[in-house]
């Protein structure tokens, strides 16, 4: 599974990742996380950062941030 | 109702005594606090509710090639209700950009969303009463359009960067629509989200109308900005420009300076110079714009809250 966390660098984005890391963590589930700040990339999904890409889609954007069960379901629907 | 709990925690559970100093500074802190929170839990709600009808996607769409004037109102209005994290500053721009919205109109987006927001507005009603927040909340609708107005007329797309208008759109994706469920459960999720960041603001706040009031002696701010100045209000906008802080964070600096004795005026100028001005802001924004930019941007925004500030000074 490949997991992009989409922000240009701001609490909020540091905030995201860390709740996908330990989402993925208590799944226990094998995924690739990688932040992105280019912003051509970003653009790519969405014009509020920060957001969730899995497995190519785009899956949250903006604030507030998703809790911690929101994030795992939203991985969980991509397994 | 509130007035009969505070009342009650203070003299009966407490067992203060009625009329004392004291007793009457808890009584009033209690009294505000669950006032202040009460209102912005709400308020905080129906307009998270409200927001979730318009993400950053929809806002563009409506103001993509709208008219100037029109368009700087709609934009100004906007600004107040989609939901923005400062970080996303950029992307917005070029997607606004890329989607025909004129500059100016993208302009007086940015200015107002941090500005004029529901958190501002509740903490100016619940501490100031409604005519303040009703005028703050006007007169930073009026600064994002006339901001945005004049950069658009004075046509400055040549100093935005070049590369912002060769974006090719990717294509966009659009998260399914929500059910009402849903977009409660999202106003839930940020009332506690904000109410969570600015809790210890508003105690501050609270805490310095109720405790500090009428022991802080008077000292330079009021000298050199006081009612007296005639300078009063540009140094308070030029002392806030390089402070940066959201609303809820110049919350409890507003209460003190009110409380020193400063006018209204200037007290409403340095909080919309602290809000709408910031130095990490342009320095996010530097991104996308050229320096030039920058600098008319602050010139226009530091004389139009200079300007609202004498107003409110002379005629309030």
């Amino acid at each position: 599974m490949e997991i992009k966390v989409l922000g240009p660098g701001c609490p909020n984005c540091s905030m995201m990742e860390e709740l996908v890391k330990k989402a993925i963590k208590e799944l226990g589930i094998e995924a690739k996380v990688d932040k992105v700040a280019d912003i051509k990339e970003i653009m790519k999904y969405t014009m509020s950062t920060p957001a969730l890409v899995i497995n190519g889609k785009l899956k949250h954007s903006g604030k507030p941030l998703p809790g911690l069960e929101k994030v795992k379901k939203l991985i969980t629907t991509e397994v | 109702m509130l007035k009969n709990i505070s009342h009650y925690f203070t003299y009966k559970l407490l067992k203060l005594e009625y009329g004392t100093r004291l007793g009457d500074a808890i009584d009033f802190f209690i009294y505000d606090t669950l006032k202040i929170f009460l209102l912005l839990s709400v308020i905080i709600f129906v307009v998270s509710v409200v927001r979730s009808y318009f993400p950053p996607e929809k806002t563009k769409r409506i103001l993509s090639h709208k008219k100037e004037f029109v368009g700087n109102i709609l934009a100004a209005m906007l600004g107040v209700v989609t939901p923005f994290c400062s970080c996303s500053a950029v992307p917005l721009f070029i997607g606004f950009v890329e989607a025909g919205v004129p500059l100016g109109v993208t302009f007086s987006f940015l200015i107002s969303s941090p500005m004029v927001n529901e958190v501002a507005v509740v903490l100016l009603l619940g501490l100031f009463g409604w005519k303040i927040a009703a005028i703050y909340t006007g007169t930073g609708l009026f600064v994002a359009v006339f901001g945005g107005l004049i950069i658009g007329k004075l046509k400055l797309e040549k100093w935005v960067e070049e590369y912002v208008y060769h974006f090719k759109n990717g294509q966009e994706y659009d998260i399914a629509g929500q059910a009402f469920k849903e977009r409660l459960q999202y106003a839930k999720e940020n009332t506690v989200d904000i109410l969570k960041r600015i809790w210890l603001f508003i105690f501050i706040a609270i805490g310095i109308g109720g405790f500090i009031h009428g022991y802080v002696p008077e000292d330079f701010l009021v000298h050199y900005a006081g009612p007296g100045n005639p300078l009063g209000v540009p140094v308070a906008v030029l002392l806030g420009v390089p402070l940066y802080s959201n609303a809820a964070g110049v919350i409890p600096i507003v209460y003190a300076l009110m409380e020193k004795g400063l006018s209204i005026g200037t007290v409403l100028a340095f909080m919309m110079a602290v809000t709408a001005l910031s130095l990490p802001e342009m320095i996010i924004l530097r991104k996308v714009l050229k320096i030039q930019l920058l600098f008319v941007f602050a010139g226009i925004m530091t004389v139009t809250i200079i300007a609202v500030g004498y107003l409110f000074n002379a005629i309030l």
